[in-house]
């Protein structure tokens, strides 16, 4: 398999807490969780969201749960495993690292996850809507956006093409359907 | 012509306002320079050297009149009264103003164009046959199915962010026309044995700095499953493609590394999940599609016209040089499609004024039910043309200078913008198309060769398609200096290969006498009646090399 580095540079320590946080549409008013990198060691503070391994580790914790890495090859086991947590993180490295997208869809429409799914990183805007309709239910914005410019970008569109996890029928189908 | 329904023209007019929003916060300091990169570039923007280019979407190739009299008048007003249709067959723009760019998008929406995902890190602009549907070797109309595909493609949530670009190409005729063997994913569209579509799938073709001629993926994809399957084949590469190289992050990278066998396991691991889903075609869902491309009101054409239109061509040497090279046969009796030349010295290939785009428009209500196409080899067509309108249509081509009798031989090239316009070229190309164009113009010597593609590239990135040129030139810098490499045999058709190296690259003012040094090889070599490609096919690059490197 090829090898994806781009993961390495971005860890982050210290667990990040951040201002902005969509939930459900609209900017959330509290933002209890922190998202911790640190491999090894569980952070203090909590909730946090911590990395896969040290998460599956502890999962006893009830304060604790999983933050995927961009690169999570998510196998069936895996899939099943993480239904058993009310909340998963999906982090992303850099806003062009577009395999979080996959990673949401696959949770909602393969293992059939029904919890919060909350994108973390680097998290702008204009990613929004896109990671709305993967199945993303809450977005935590890099610290420099703007939540007015982020509550308008996730109303922009009225019409897609395409299914996706809120939309279970393709356009092609619908427009069927209207002229039946 | 597809024509945009209320959800169409919806989703094209939020588009703008969207894009004009995020050039508002561009310009208000909002949104950073680096953030703003990709979404400028999918909405067609490029920084380029001398000033933005726009990409304007022309989905598979197809464009009404009133679409190209539209993109004339944007042309003058925001431009400079011109535009260069692309191997990708769209056009660009070079000199727009970035701040007129939203309004430019909102004059395109009004006529049912757009920009989206014409550049970026993600599905581009579907590509196909441009006898689509008019062809004699026709199996199935691709024209649909590239529709189905530009709307399953246009905004998809989860393929806006790829490792890299992602270009498809479909054919549906016994001629690959659409060289869909050097795309990330070809689709072949055939018939089995019960006249039901099936689709041959490869992937992993491209040009670029590693070029490859893709694999077959799936053999007899029935029709049902195109886009569940198209959605496996893309997830799986933007999952496993690689993304710490962007050099190494092409579809193709990742089918070469797993191998076909395993790169087919996994898009067939993924498909079983997504197979029989709700993005499954059924015969209603194409037959709305093929409702947009009906079979225009042909009046017929009598055996007394066509007995006269050959008498014509028989007597006249201009207009019979005409035919033999830029008309093509029609599946209708008596019609034919005619290609427009957009190759002339005094401009660069693939450029059109917008007068002649007016012209053109104006020509095919005229003579052709009012469409247009834009070829892959940078030229345009007039796809159903009466043989009694044919000479009338010639003169008032000729008139405009696009009756070039020269498609498909050695001076209709291929050429990218090249170091003239593009940020990224390494050496400038036009100046080279119009150098060979200028030497070898003698139209018996160019019909004496036969058909020749010959493709320049101003950089690896390869926009011209050099490396399946039967003669290909790749303009390469060293220590600042402008270099060009000579390849020979590349071919982007059915027996699609690419392009070997001859040697040493030359500068610029040695180019017109190596291209003649090649072509004195293969006029002496050549049996009779033998291509150029099939002649260095029989003999090899040694006796090319040879020629070419000798000491004076």
């Amino acid at each position: 398999m090829p090898s994806n580095d781009t993961q390495t540079d971005a860890v982050e320590l210290t667990p990040v807490h951040v201002d902005h946080l969509i939930a459900d549409g609209e900017l959330a008013a509290e933002n209890a969780w922190c998202v911790s990198y640190d491999t090894e060691t569980l952070p203090e503070q909590r909730p946090a969201f911590v990395p896969l391994a040290l998460w599956q580790a502890n999962q006893d914790d009830v304060e604790l749960a999983p933050l995927l890495s961009s690169d999570t090859e998510l196998t069936t086991e895996l899939g099943q495993q993480l239904s058993g947590t009310n909340a998963i993180a999906v982090d992303f490295p850099a806003f062009t690292d577009g395999r979080g997208y996959t990673l949401a869809r696959l949770l909602r429409e393969r293992y059939g996850y029904t919890g919060e799914i909350r994108a973390v990183g680097d998290v702008l805007v204009d990613q929004l809507d896109y990671m709305r309709r993967c199945g993303f239910t809450a977005m935590a914005l890099r610290d420099d956006q703007h939540p007015d410019d982020a509550i308008r970008a996730l109303n922009m569109f009225s019409v897609r093409y395409q299914t996706d996890v809120e939309q279970r029928q393709a356009l092609f189908e619908r427009r069927l359907l209207a002229s039946e | 012509m597809y024509r945009y329904d209320i959800h169409d023209q919806t989703l094209v007019d939020e588009r703008v306002a969207q894009f004009r929003d995020q050039m508002d916060r561009y310009r208000a300091g909002r949104l950073g320079e680096e953030e703003f990169r990709p979404l400028r570039l999918q909405n067609g923007l490029y920084i380029q050297k001398h000033a933005p280019m726009l990409r304007i979407a022309i989905p598979y190739g197809m464009l009404a009149g009133k679409q190209l009299r539209a993109l004339a008048d944007i042309t003058r007003r925001y431009d400079r009264g011109y535009g260069h249709f692309t191997t990708r067959q769209n056009l660009q723009l070079n000199w727009p103003a970035l701040e007129d760019v939203p309004d430019i998008l909102a004059d395109l929406a009004k006529v049912q164009m757009h920009a989206i995902q014409t550049s970026g890190n993600c599905i581009r602009n579907t590509t196909s046959d441009q006898f689509a549907g008019i062809a004699g070797d026709e199996v199935e109309d691709p024209r649909p199915w590239c529709e189905l595909i530009r709307q399953w493609s246009t905004l998809h949530p989860e393929f806006a962010y790829l490792p890299r670009k992602f270009k498809i190409a479909v054919s549906g005729a016994a001629q690959d026309r659409a060289a869909i063997q050097v795309h990330d994913i070809g689709l072949r569209l055939w018939h089995n044995a019960d006249g039901e579509v099936r689709i041959k799938v490869l992937a992993g073709g491209g040009l670029g700095r590693t070029p490859m001629i893709g694999d077959v993926v799936r053999e007899d994809l029935p029709w049902q499953h195109l886009l569940t399957y198209l959605e496996a084949c893309v997830r799986v590469y933007n999952q496993f493609g690689r993304r710490d190289n962007k050099f190494k992050a092409r579809i193709k990278i990742l089918v070469k590394a797993l191998g076909i066998e395993e790169f087919r396991r996994r898009v067939d691991e993924e498909w079983a999940h997504l197979k029989d889903g709700p993005q499954t075609l059924n015969q209603a869902a194409v037959d709305a599609a093929k409702i947009h491309f009906p079979e225009p009101a042909r009046r017929p054409v009598t055996d007394s016209a066509i007995a006269e239109f050959e008498r014509l061509r028989g007597e006249n040497r201009s207009l019979a040089r005409f035919v033999t090279n830029n008309v093509t046969d029609h599946k209708v009796s008596g019609y034919k499609a005619v290609t427009l030349s957009l190759k002339r010295r005094e401009h660069a290939p693939g450029d059109v004024t917008a007068d002649q785009m007016e012209a053109v428009a104006d020509l095919a209500d005229r003579y052709s039910f009012g469409e247009v196409r834009v070829t892959h080899e940078q030229n345009l067509v007039l796809s159903d043309v009466p043989v009694d309108e044919l000479e009338a249509l010639w003169k008032e081509l000729d008139a405009l200078g696009m009756a070039n009798p020269t498609v498909g031989t050695l001076n209709d090239i291929i050429c990218c913008p090249g170091g003239d316009y593009c940020g990224l070229a390494n050496a400038v190309s036009i100046p080279i198309a119009q150098a060979l164009q200028e030497r070898f113009e003698d139209l018996d010597f160019l019909y004496d060769l036969g058909p020749l593609d010959l493709n320049i590239s101003g950089c690896m990135n390869a926009c011209g398609h050099h490396h399946v040129g039967h003669i290909g030139i790749l303009g390469v810098d060293k220590k600042g200096e402008e270099y060009y490499q000579i390849s020979i045999g590349g071919n982007s058709t059915d027996d699609a290969s690419l392009g070997k190296i001859l040697g040493p690259s030359f500068f610029r003012e040695d180019v017109p006498d190596v291209v003649d040094k090649v072509l004195q090889v293969y006029v002496a070599e050549r049996h009779e009646d033998e291509r150029f490609l099939d002649t260095y096919r029989r003999i090899g690059l040694k006796p090319f090399k040879e020629r070419v490197y000798a000491q004076q």
